[in-house]
């Protein structure tokens, strides 16, 4: 088992680096708001990197249980069907296509 | 005191653009509706946390280390998927220098949320530096679908809270059945994938959206294909890049429009 110590500097390494990275790209674009580059950006990104981490997400599940390719892809359609003819209430839409795909997975 | 009477003048300020219905609700009423709503966006990302919090208590457990490990990494990391990655490389005494390296590529992401993430609503500073810690991926993602109209600090700030309790919570629940369950329940892990599938839905509100899905989906495609290890890090850079070039185009192709003006 690692010892205390090491533990311990592993957390301060990963509370600096992990904030750092969020912290100062906001120092940074706080002197480039009013720049055309920067407004774009942000009007364009945010879809984009949804559609990335859905993408990336479905990716990972689909590695972890590489059998259940077809059950993940299914729950990803009934995820999305609930979402646009229910209203788009998104617990409803997650816990529907997330209980699919538990169930699809445990029985089959 | 001073910070509630500066969101309450914020808030008047605001309620022109804000509000479509006729009757414009009382500020202090408004201030706690935004709590309750954020607490409300949370639900959704709670679905995903919170299993995936019980996960990381089980690992924990499972590799060996110490129980306080995981509400340790839930407050240090708080990002889901470094801390289930981290207890991999904790158990196995990796150096401190690759995990620093590992947690610079897998966290590089955040970089790009800095664009559009609206800190700029939350005026204390405490608060501020809150918002920032707690810019987490379902947080990022909860808040870039709402309208912008209907953002505000308070209900960013308890969304961000609720979900780093779900972490925590779903943490220290994991490591207390961690010898009573004989094994988890498989695929809960799908709820992330759900829940950034449908905040892209209502990310995607007119076909103006269209050029950077596309670019999104290019990027994303390429970079399964070339780097499946390391997928999201590669999808970002190169949207980025694409969205760079895109800028490139449109300043001109305004300026020619300019000329010929």
């Amino acid at each position: 088992m690692p010892s205390t110590a090491y533990l311990i500097a592993v957390l301060a390494i990963v509370f600096t680096i992990t904030l750092a990275l969020r912290a100062v790209p906001f120092a940074v674009l706080r002197t480039l708001r009013d720049s055309a580059i920067v407004q774009r950006l942000s009007v364009w990104m945010p879809v984009g990197i949804l559609a990335i981490l859905a993408v990336t997400a479905l990716h990972g599940t689909i590695a972890a249980e590489p059998r259940a390719t077809l059950y993940a892809l299914l729950a990803v359609a009934v995820t999305v069907g609930t979402h646009l003819a229910f209203g788009r209430r998104t617990i409803l839409s997650v816990g529907i296509g997330t209980a699919v795909y538990v169930l699809l997975v445990n029985a089959f | 005191m001073a910070r509630v009477l500066r969101d309450h003048g914020r808030v008047q300020h605001d309620v022109p653009t804000q509000l479509a219905a006729p009757a414009p609700a009382r500020a202090p009423a408004t201030r706690r509706q935004q709590i309750t709503a954020g607490v409300r966006d949370s639900f959704s990302a709670g679905l995903g946390i919170f299993p995936l919090g019980i996960a990381l208590g089980l690992l924990v457990l499972q590799a060996g280390l110490p129980w306080w490990l995981a509400p340790a990494l839930s407050m240090s990391a708080f990002a889901g998927s470094l801390e289930l990655l981290l207890v991999g490389m904790l158990a196995t005494v990796t150096p401190l220098a690759a995990v620093a390296v590992t947690v610079l590529v897998v966290n590089f992401r955040h970089v790009f949320y800095a664009f559009s993430f609206p800190l700029h609503l939350v005026k204390n500073p405490l608060a501020k530096a809150y918002a920032v810690y707690a810019m987490i991926d379902e947080a990022y993602a909860v808040n870039a679908s709402l309208p912008a109209a209907e953002r505000s600090a308070p209900r960013l700030l308890a969304m961000q809270i609720a979900c780093q309790t779900y972490w925590v919570g779903g943490g220290l629940v994991g490591v207390a059945i961690g010898s009573a369950l004989p094994a988890p329940i498989k695929g809960l892990e799908f709820a992330l994938c759900a829940l950034f599938t449908t905040l892209t839905l209502d990310a995607f509100r007119s076909r103006r959206e269209i050029p950077s899905v596309l670019l999104a989906g290019a990027s994303v495609a390429f970079a399964l294909v070339l780097t499946p290890g390391v997928a999201m890090f590669t999808a970002l850079l190169l949207f980025v890049g694409l969205l760079l070039a895109r800028h490139a185009l449109a300043a001109r192709r305004s300026a020619q429009e300019a000329a010929d003006a």
